[in-house]
C-alpha cells in the first residue's frame, strides 16, 4: 500500500485540514445514475416535497462519499481503507439554485496496532450536522 | 406499519455475478467528484501497488443496496418511506476492476424506534472463487405516518 502519511507522524488529536464540497443537482443525477439509486426525492422537487422534505435531498451515500474522498485523498491511497462507517442524521438539502456546501473536518482519534488509526470525521451543511458517529480506519505508511 | 419480524436472520440466495469494470469505478469516481488516478490509471494504481485500478471505499453500495431481500412483499416495507439511518464497510482488501462478486444479504435485526422501524442487513461481498473482499452493515428507516 502507498499510504502516503506515515503513522509515526500523526499522533491521537492530529487536525486533518477541513474541506469544503460543493454539490448541486446535477451531482445528483450523476450519482443516481452512477449507484443506481433513482429514488426521486433525490432529484425531483415535487416528490421530495410531497413525502415532507424541504426540497431535494442528497443520496446519503453521496454525502458519506464525500467523507471518504476527504479521508482518501488525506492519505494518499484509497487501498489504505480498512473500514468506513457513518450514520446518517440530517440530509443535506440541495436547492434547484446554488445547491449547498458540505463541510468535512477530521481528527486522529486513536492509534491501533499495525500501522491503524481511527479518523472521526464531522460532517455539516447549512448548520445541520450531517453525518454523526463517522469513523474510517485506515492502515498508514 | 409493522415489519415482518419472521424476516430477522433470513439469509436470501446470492446475487448474480457482478464484473467490477474500470468503466464503472471511473463513472462512479467522476459521480462523487474524486479524481483520484488510482481509480482511472492502471499504472497509477500499480504504483501504489494494486493489481489493476480499485473502487473508492463506498463503491459497494452498487451492489449491496439490499435489492432482492427488501422487495419481498411478505416483509411489508413501503420503499417510499425508507430512508438510510447507518452505513459501514469493512474491508478485507479494496474492490478491484476484474473482480467478479456475487453479494448475499442477510436480514440481522428489525425493531421499532418511535414511530419508525429499523431493519439491519449484513451483505457480504465474495469473489465467485469465494474470497470475501467486504462486508456492508446497512440499517435502514423506514419512517412511520
Amino acid at each position: 500500500m502507498a499510504a502516503q502519511v506515515k503513522y509515526d507522524d500523526v499522533e491521537v488529536g492530529t487536525e486533518l485540514p477541513a474541506q469544503t464540497y460543493h454539490v448541486d443537482r446535477a451531482n445528483l443525477v450523476m450519482y443516481a445514475g452512477a449507484s443506481g439509486d433513482f429514488n426521486p426525492i433525490h432529484w425531483r422537487e415535487s416528490v421530495a416535497k410531497a413525502v415532507g422534505l424541504p426540497d431535494v435531498i442528497a443520496h446519503g451515500m453521496y454525502t458519506m462519499a464525500q467523507g471518504g474522498r476527504y479521508v482518501t485523498d488525506w492519505v494518499g491511497d484509497p487501498g489504505a481503507v480498512v473500514s468506513y462507517g457513518v450514520r446518517f442524521s440530517a440530509p443535506v438539502v440541495v436547492p434547484d439554485e446554488g445547491g449547498a456546501d458540505i463541510e468535512i473536518s477530521g481528527k486522529v482519534e486513536e492509534k491501533r496496532d499495525d500501522n491503524q488509526v481511527v479518523v472521526a470525521l464531522t460532517a455539516r451543511s447549512a448548520g445541520a450536522k450531517v453525518l454523526t458517529r463517522a469513523k474510517a480506519v485506515v492502515r498508514l505508511a | 406499519m409493522a415489519l415482518n419480524r419472521d424476516f430477522i436472520g433470513r439469509t436470501f440466495p446470492p446475487s448474480e455475478p457482478y464484473e467490477v469494470s474500470r468503466v464503472k469505478i471511473r463513472e462512479f469516481a467522476t459521480a462523487i467528484g474524486d479524481a483520484n488516478p488510482i481509480y482511472r490509471d492502471s499504472e497509477a494504481a500499480k504504483a501504489a501497488g494494486h493489481p489493476d485500478v480499485i473502487a473508492p471505499p463506498t463503491f459497494p453500495i452498487v451492489v449491496s443496496l439490499g435489492g432482492p431481500a427488501l422487495l419481498d412483499p411478505a416483509l411489508g416495507l413501503n420503499y417510499a418511506m425508507v430512508v438510510h439511518g447507518e452505513e459501514r464497510f469493512e474491508y478485507q482488501r479494496p474492490l478491484r476492476a476484474g473482480d467478479v462478486i456475487v453479494c448475499s444479504t442477510t436480514i440481522t435485526d428489525i425493531k421499532s424506534a418511535g414511530n419508525n422501524e429499523m431493519m439491519k442487513i449484513e451483505t457480504e461481498v465474495k469473489t465467485v472463487e469465494g474470497e470475501l473482499v467486504c462486508t456492508a452493515y446497512n440499517t435502514i428507516v423506514e419512517r412511520g405516518a
